[in-house]
């Protein structure tokens, strides 16, 4: 057998996840060429993670959908930060330890450092259906037309065009991860939104001023068919004017589209480039991350705003995650959870101790 | 072709600008012309740009480039190029391909029907797609998927009543006034009268989309045995099709 320590630094997939893929903020620039943008669904939560473990914000890290994944460090040592939808995150033992020790409860918003051996496993995610695991220096995949962003549908970008897999071995851009006081994250609010604004257009014109009123009145329901391209949401038909089809034209991100079902479909990150169904409104750029919470069954509503509610809006978005960095604090030392879970407290004391509540 | 072009809104980054609401060679050379003239501007805020038959899409970002002042600098722009273009023709500067394309039955799962369809024999079916110079209109529904037209009035056939859930990658299609070749396999419900051994898709690539918006396509024909060749020798690496040298008299 292959001694570990001459491999490449990696985390090992024990489980992967029922949909974990590699994302940035997205290659822009290539739409034209029928090429999706993709990227993180949550950007702000992805800037949080890369922050904690001292990455630039805007660094590929997993997306987690639903349930998280469970890895094993392949490296010297790794530092890790997970933000997003509240998730368990357990440290189980290290292989080289005593196997029947309890697991650890690690804290979220948080950057920890485990060493070779030890396994992190991510349960499941509540307040909003996606999160992001970061690693410090990143992951090491060669860009896609300037994005590590994954594309499942065209086999392309992050890890080998796909969703991460039992067995794969996810490689780190770096060996190990020197000690330093840990970092952590106070009242970031990553929950999923009950409103989304919009913007009417670019086909406002192509429904009926019933239907309009449908789209802004109802209290929509996210469909379970709901992926990364799409947010099918379930309620009433909204009322065409005239043909529901038109000549195909560009898509924006947010974009609401509205096929013959009546249905509204807004299109998310790996979104096709150009669509030819009607597009009654464009969700504001501020409330996408939020769209991209909402997990299925969820309720949201739709507020119309102009266009400079939605700029103001954007300008404070980028304000919050440019402020991010400032709000990094130091975290209790790290021996603080290992220190109580050795008494054996109960887990739930440790989640209020270690978790965002906290202050 | 609407009287002024329209502006609308899609959120506060992307902003489009149609001509019309047809597809149609003229609406998108004003389109193409339009882009390039953008682009050349260098306007700071622009993100991308994303040329449909009708009209051009702008990715923009709001704190750097006012709704406004893009709207502005686009109207200055189409005055500029509808000027132009009554004292000539709008130059265009895609390049030419000319597509290897094997009609042979074996591929082209459709051709009969189209064949009874248009009342034509499959062979001119053959004749009349391979005569044309396409025009490729857009990319978009795939990546590298290209918008070709205009196919000849004789040729012209609906959609399949039901999509097929796997059209290979290289089929080449027809619907309506388009043709089309697949990047990648995928559903489709376009009629396959053929396919290409070369990928017009390829990560190895770069780009990996072979065409572009403003290129033009003309279908070669090859037989089962060449079009088999030519498959394993794109097996072992990319086919290279360079461009056929420009030409006089290839304006959109």
């Amino acid at each position: 057998m292959k001694n570990v320590s001459e491999t490449a630094p990696a985390l090992a997939v024990i489980a992967p996840g029922p949909r974990t893929t590699l994302q940035d903020l997205g290659r822009a620039g290539w739409q034209r060429l029928g090429i999706p943008v993709s990227g993180a669904l949550d950007p702000v939560a992805l800037a949080a993670a890369n922050l904690l473990v001292g990455n630039p914000p805007e660094t590929g890290a997993l997306e987690i959908s639903f349930l998280g994944p469970t890895l094993r460090v392949e490296a010297e040592s790794v530092r890790i930060a997970y933000a997003g939808g509240a998730a368990s995150l357990e440290l189980l033992s290290s292989s080289s330890s005593d196997p029947g020790a309890p697991a650890r409860r690690l804290p979220p918003l948080a950057s920890v450092r485990l060493v070779r051996g030890q396994t992190i496993r991510i349960g499941g995610l509540t307040g909003s259906t996606v999160g992001y695991l970061a690693v410090e220096g990143g992951f090491a995949v060669t860009p896609f037309l300037g994005s590590a962003s994954t594309l499942p549908r065209a086999a392309l970008g992050g890890f080998s065009g796909r969703p991460i897999a039992a067995g794969d071995c996810l490689a780190l851009a770096a060996a190990d991860a020197p000690e330093r006081t840990e970092l952590t994250l106070r009242h970031l609010d990553l929950a999923a939104p009950e409103r989304c604004r919009v913007m009417l257009g670019p086909q406002a014109d192509h429904f009926t001023p019933e239907g309009i009123e449908t789209f802004l009145s109802t209290p929509w329901v996210v469909s379970p068919a709901t992926d990364r391209m799409g947010m099918r949401l379930e309620g009433p038909a909204i009322a065409h004017r005239g043909t529901v089809d038109i000549v195909t034209d560009g898509i924006a991100p947010g974009t609401v589209q509205v096929p013959g079902s009546g249905l509204p479909i807004v299109l998310l990150a790996d979104r096709q480039t150009t669509g030819g169904y009607a597009k009654i409104a464009t969700v504001v750029s501020a409330d996408l991350p939020g769209l991209g919470r909402l997990a299925p069954g969820a309720t949201v509503r739709f507020e119309r705003v102009d266009r400079a509610t939605a700029v103001a809006a954007r300008r404070a978005l980028i304000a919050t995650i440019d402020g991010l960095k400032e709000r990094l604090v130091e975290a209790a030392p790290a021996d603080l959870a290992a220190r109580l879970s050795s008494v054996n407290l109960i887990g739930g004391f440790l989640d209020m101790c270690a978790g965002p509540e906290e202050s | 072709m609407y009287a002024s072009p329209k502006f609308l809104p899609a959120g506060d980054t992307a902003l489009v600008i149609e001509f019309g609401d047809t597809v149609d060679r003229h609406l998108s050379a004003l389109v193409l012309a339009l882009a390039e003239r953008l682009e050349a501007t260098g306007l700071p805020g622009v993100i991308e740009q994303v040329p449909t038959f009708r009209s051009l899409m702008v990715h923009f970002e709001p704190l750097v480039l006012d709704a406004a002042v893009l709207e502005k600098t686009l109207s200055d722009l189409v005055a500029d190029l509808l000027a132009a273009e009554r004292t000539g023709a709008i130059a265009s500067s895609g390049k030419t391909f000319r597509l290897p394309a094997c009609y042979d039955p074996a591929l082209a799962p459709d051709l009969d029907t189209v064949a009874a369809r248009t009342g034509l024999t499959p062979e001119g079916v053959v004749e009349c797609h391979s005569a044309e110079i396409y025009h490729v209109y857009m990319l978009g529904y795939l990546p590298g998927f290209p918008y070709m037209g205009d196919v000849p009035d004789a040729l012209k056939v609906p959609k399949l009543d039901s999509p097929r859930v796997k059209v290979p990658v290289g089929g080449i299609a027809l619907a309506g006034a388009l043709t089309a070749v697949y990047p990648v396999e995928s559903p489709g419900g376009w009629n396959l009268i053929g396919r290409s051994p070369v990928a017009i898709w390829d990560l190895r690539r770069d780009p990996p989309a072979l065409f572009a918006p403003g290129d033009k396509v003309r279908f070669e024909p090859v037989s089962l045995d060449t079009y088999h060749a030519l498959a394993r020798r794109a097996a072992e690496g990319p086919l290279v099709l360079a461009p056929e040298p420009a030409r006089e008299g290839d304006g959109a």
